[in-house]
C-alpha cells in the first residue's frame, strides 16, 4: 500500500473506532476517548521530536507532564493572601538562596584554581544548603498552617487557565534545559536513566512540597476554560437548543463541555503538528536526521551536535509540558499520586513506536490508537473473561480471574509493542 | 557510654538497614550488569523480572505453609527460592527465545533492545499483576528478631537497644554466599571464563570457539537466580508489591552505573554506595547527635537532610555526580 493512501486509511480507522464507541457505548465515552487521544497525540509528538527526529532516549516524559500540571495550579488558582503574608516572601528568598548557591558552586568550579576547587564547591554547597533550609523551613511551616484543610499553600496567580498551557511548556522547557545541560552528551542509556530519575524527583517534589501545590492533599476545583454543566442546565436558551436536537439537558451539557475541550485540544494539536511538519521538512529537520543517523559525520560537517541535541530536547519536553497542562485542565484537579511511569512515560513510548517514529502523522495516529486500546482493553477483556469463565463454578478462582481483568491492559500494551517491533519495526506509518 | 549509645543508635537506623538494603541492591545491580556485559543492553525489565521471580517464590511459600512445612526460626520463603529461580529462569529463557534472540541475530543497535525490553517490562508487569494482584504482601515468617531490644538491654545495660531483624541477617548472609558463588563461577569455571571472555571481546571469543547462544543461556540463568534472590530478600525485609519492584529499577541502575556498567565488582560497590547515601541522607540524625554532642549543642530539629520520599533524588544525585566526574563509573566499566 502506498504511504499516501495508508495515512488517510489509518486515520479513517481511528475515526471509525471512536464513532463506533459513540454508537455502541455512549457519545460521552467517545468524546472522553477523543479528548485524551488528542492530549496523548500532543505528548507523542513531543516524544517523536526527541526520539524520531534526533534519536534522544527520554524516559522522563512523566516529569514534564507533571510540570505542565503544576503550571495549571500556579497560573490559574487564586493567590492565598494569608499564606503570602505568612511566608511567601521568605519562601521566595529561600529558593533564591538555593539557586544562588548552585550557581555559585558551578562558577567556583570553573574559576577557582584546580587545587582548591573541590573544597570550595563542597563548602559553598554545604553552607548554601544549611542557609537554604534555615530560611525556607519556618516559612514553609507558616504557609502550610494557614487554613491547612482547604488551602495551606501559596496559591497561584489567578490568571485565566489557558495561560497555563504555554507556561506549562515553558516550565518543562526550563527543567529540560537543566537536565540537558548535565546529561546530554552522555551515552543514550545514561540519558535514559537520568531522565527516569528526574521524572521521579519531580513527582516527589509535587508530593512533598505542600506549600507549592498542596502535595498529596491535591488541588481540586481548578478553573475551567469551558462553562460548567450546571450553569448550562440552568440556561433556558441552552435547554431549548438541546431539546431541538432531541437531547435531555444533562446529556447535552456534558457533551457540550467535552466538545468544547475537544475543540481547544484539537487547535493545539493542529498548531503543534503543523509546526512539527514544517520543522521536519526544513533544513533544520534534515540536519537533525543527519545527526541522528550519523553523529560523527554530522560533527565532521561542522554541526554542533550537543547544542542541537539540547535544542530538540528542550522543544520536545516543552510540548510534553503543554500536553500535561492540557490534561490537568481537563481533569480539573492536580493529583500528584496519580502520576505513574507506566502510564505517563512508557505508554507514550508505545504510542510513538507503534505509530511510527520519525513520522509526525504516525505519532498522532499512535496517540489515538493506543489510547483507544488502553481504554477499551478493559471492557473487552471483561467480556472475554466472562465468556471464558462462564463454564466455571463460582469460587475463588473465578472471582480472581474476573478481578484480574483490569491488569490485562499492561500485558496487551507490552504485546502490542513487541509485535510491532518484531513485524513492523518502523511502525504503522513508517518514516519516509 | 554516650559514644557507645550513639554507635548503637547509628547501627540500628543507618548501618544495619543500609547494609541489608545495599546487599539487595547489589544483587539486583549484578543482574543488570551481567545482562549489560554479555547481551550489551540496559534491561528495563529487570525490576519486573525480580517481581516475577519473587511472586513464584511467594506462591510456593504459601503452598509450603499450607502443607505445614516450615524452617523453624528461618522464613519458609528460603525453601521456596529454588522454585522461584526455576520459574523465573523458564520465563527469561522463553523471553530470550521468543523476543531477544531475533534482535541479537539481526545485530540490532543496543537502544532498540532497550525499547524491546520496555515491551517485555510491560508484559512481565501485567503477568505479575494478573497472577498475584497489585496489592502489598508480606510473606516473612519464622523468628522476627535475631537480637531484640530487651535481650540487648539485659546483656549490656546500654540505654539504646540494638535491634537486628532476622531478615536483615539472612539478607547479608545470603548475599555474601551468592556473591562468593558468582565470583567463583566467573573466575574458576570454564563456562564462567567463557562468559568473561565474551563480555571482554566478542569477536575474539567467537573465534576461539565459544558458543554464543550457550553463553547467553547461562547468563539468563544466572540473572534469574540473582533477580529472584534479590527480590525475595527485599520482600522478606520489607514487603512485596509489584509497583515497588518496578521502582527499584532506578536505584539498581544507579548502583550498576555508579560502579561501572559491566563490572560485577562495581555493581556490589555501587549497591552499597547508593544504599548508604539513601539511608544517611533521609535519616533524622537528632538521636545520634544528641548522644555525641554535649548537651549545650544538642540539636532542636530532627536534623534530617531530606524527607524520606526524596530517596530517589539521592540515588539520582550520586548518579549525576559520578557521570559528570567519572563517566565509566568507579570500577571502569564499559562505555560502548
Amino acid at each position: 500500500m502506498s504511504p499516501t493512501l495508508r495515512t488517510p486509511l489509518m486515520f479513517a480507522l481511528v475515526a471509525v473506532l471512536i464513532v463506533g464507541t459513540g454508537i455502541v457505548q455512549s457519545w460521552n465515552s467517545a468524546l472522553l476517548i477523543l479528548n485524551m487521544g488528542l492530549v496523548s497525540a500532543v505528548m507523542s509528538l513531543g516524544v517523536n521530536l526527541q526520539w524520531g527526529f534526533a534519536g534522544l532516549f527520554n524516559v522522563g516524559v512523566m516529569g514534564f507532564v507533571a510540570l505542565g500540571g503544576l503550571s495549571v495550579v500556579l497560573v490559574s488558582m487564586p493567590p492565598v493572601g494569608d499564606a503570602w503574608a505568612a511566608g511567601g516572601a521568605r519562601i521566595l528568598a529561600g529558593l533564591a538562596i538555593g539557586a544562588g548557591a548552585l550557581v555559585a558552586a558551578v562558577l567556583a568550579w570553573r574559576r577557582v584554581a584546580r587545587r582548591w576547587r573541590g573544597w570550595a564547591v563542597a563548602a559553598l554547597l554545604i553552607a548554601g544548603f544549611a542557609i537554604y533550609r534555615a530560611v525556607l523551613g519556618p516559612a514553609v511551616d507558616a504557609v502550610e498552617s494557614v487554613n491547612a484543610a482547604s488551602t495551606g499553600y501559596l496559591g497561584g496567580l489567578g490568571l485565566p487557565v489557558l495561560f497555563a498551557w504555554p507556561v506549562g511548556g515553558a516550565l518543562a522547557a526550563g527543567a529540560a534545559w537543566i537536565i540537558g545541560k548535565t546529561a546530554l552528551g552522555l551515552r543514550s542509556d545514561y540519558l535514559a536513566i537520568a531522565t527516569l530519575g528526574i521524572a521521579e524527583i519531580v513527582i516527589a517534589v509535587l508530593k512533598n512540597e505542600d506549600w507549592l501545590a498542596r502535595g498529596v492533599k491535591n488541588v481540586i476545583g481548578l478553573p475551567r476554560p469551558v462553562p460548567y454543566e450546571v450553569d448550562l442546565q440552568r440556561d433556558p436558551g441552552f435547554v431549548e437548543r438541546a431539546a431541538g436536537f432531541g437531547l435531555d439537558p444533562t446529556t447535552a451539557s456534558t457533551l457540550y463541555v467535552k466538545a468544547g475541550y475537544g475543540l481547544l485540544f484539537a487547535a493545539v494539536l493542529v498548531i503543534v503538528l503543523v509546526l512539527a511538519q514544517l520543522a521536519l521538512n526544513s533544513p533544520w529537520g534534515r540536519m537533525m536526521r543527519a545527526i541522528r543517523d550519523n553523529e560523527t559525520a554530522a560533527r565532521a560537517m561542522g554541526k554542533d551536535v550537543t547544542r542541537r541535541h539540547l535544542q530538540v530536547f528542550v522543544l520536545g519536553s516543552a510540548i510534553c509540558g503543554v500536553a500535561g497542562a492540557m490534561m490537568t485542565t481537563l481533569d480539573g484537579q492536580l493529583t500528584p499520586s496519580s502520576y505513574q511511569p507506566l502510564r505517563y512515560t512508557f505508554l507514550i513510548w508505545v504510542m510513538v513506536i507503534v505509530g511510527g517514529s520519525g513520522n509526525n502523522y504516525g505519532a498522532v495516529l499512535g496517540g489515538f490508537l493506543i489510547w483507544f486500546l488502553w481504554v477499551q482493553v478493559e471492557p473487552m477483556g471483561q467480556a472475554l473473561m466472562g465468556l471464558v469463565t462462564s463454564g466455571l463454578a463460582d469460587g475463588p478462582l473465578k472471582s480472581h480471574l474476573l478481578g484480574s481483568v483490569q491488569h490485562m491492559r499492561l500485558l496487551t500494551m507490552g504485546l502490542v509493542l513487541l509485535l510491532v517491533l518484531r513485524f513492523s519495526p518502523r511502525g504503522l506509518l513508517p518514516e519516509r | 557510654m554516650d559514644m557507645l549509645n550513639a554507635f548503637v543508635a547509628l547501627s540500628n537506623f543507618v548501618l544495619i538497614p543500609a547494609i541489608a538494603y545495599g546487599s539487595q541492591l547489589a544483587l539486583g545491580a549484578l543482574g543488570v550488569t551481567l545482562v549489560y556485559g554479555i547481551l550489551r543492553f540496559s534491561n528495563f525489565a529487570h525490576g519486573d523480572t525480580m517481581a516475577f521471580g519473587t511472586m513464584v517464590a511467594i506462591l510456593v511459600t504459601w503452598g509450603l505453609q499450607s502443607l505445614g512445612v516450615s524452617l523453624g526460626p528461618l522464613p519458609t520463603a528460603l525453601l521456596a527460592i529454588p522454585f522461584g529461580i526455576v520459574g523465573c529462569a523458564l520465563l527469561l529463557l522463553a523471553t530470550d527465545r521468543l523476543v531477544f534472540r531475533f534482535y541479537r541475530v539481526q545485530k540490532a543497535v543496543p537502544v532498540i533492545l532497550v525499547i524491546v525490553s520496555m515491551g517485555v517490562m510491560f508484559v512481565y508487569n501485567g503477568l505479575t499483576r494478573l497472577v498475584i494482584g497489585p496489592e502489598n504482601r508480606t510473606f516473612a515468617d519464622g523468628a522476627r528478631y535475631l537480637v531484640n531490644a530487651r535481650q540487648f538491654r539485659e546483656w549490656t545495660g546500654l540505654a539504646e537497644p540494638l535491634v537486628i531483624r532476622g531478615t536483615q541477617a539472612i539478607t547479608v548472609v545470603t548475599a555474601v554466599i551468592v556473591v562468593a558463588l558468582l565470583f567463583w563461577f566467573l573466575t574458576r569455571t570454564r563456562t564462567g571464563k567463557s562468559m568473561r571472555a565474551f563480555s571482554d571481546n566478542e569477536d575474539l571469543a567467537l573465534l576461539s570457539g565459544i558458543d554464543p547462544e550457550r553463553v547467553v543461556r547461562v547468563t539468563w540463568l544466572i540473572v534469574a537466580a540473582l533477580a529472584t534472590i534479590a527480590g525475595v530478600l527485599y520482600g522478606l525485609d520489607k514487603s512485596f508489591m509489584p509497583f515497588t519492584y518496578f521502582q527499584l529499577l532506578l536505584p539498581i541502575f544507579a548502583a550498576a552505573i555508579v560502579g561501572g556498567l559491566g563490572s560485577p565488582l562495581g555493581a556490589i560497590a555501587g549497591g552499597y554506595v547508593i544504599a548508604f547515601s539513601e539511608v544517611a541522607i533521609t535519616y533524622a540524625w537528632k538521636k545520634v547527635l544528641g548522644y555525641v554532642l554535649p548537651d549545650s549543642l544538642a540539636p532542636d530539629g530532627l536534623v534530617q537532610l531530606m524527607a524520606t520520599d526524596y530517596k530517589f533524588a539521592v540515588s539520582f544525585m550520586i548518579l549525576v555526580v559520578v557521570l559528570l566526574f567519572r563517566p565509566t563509573g568507579l570500577f571502569r566499566g564499559k562505555s560502548v
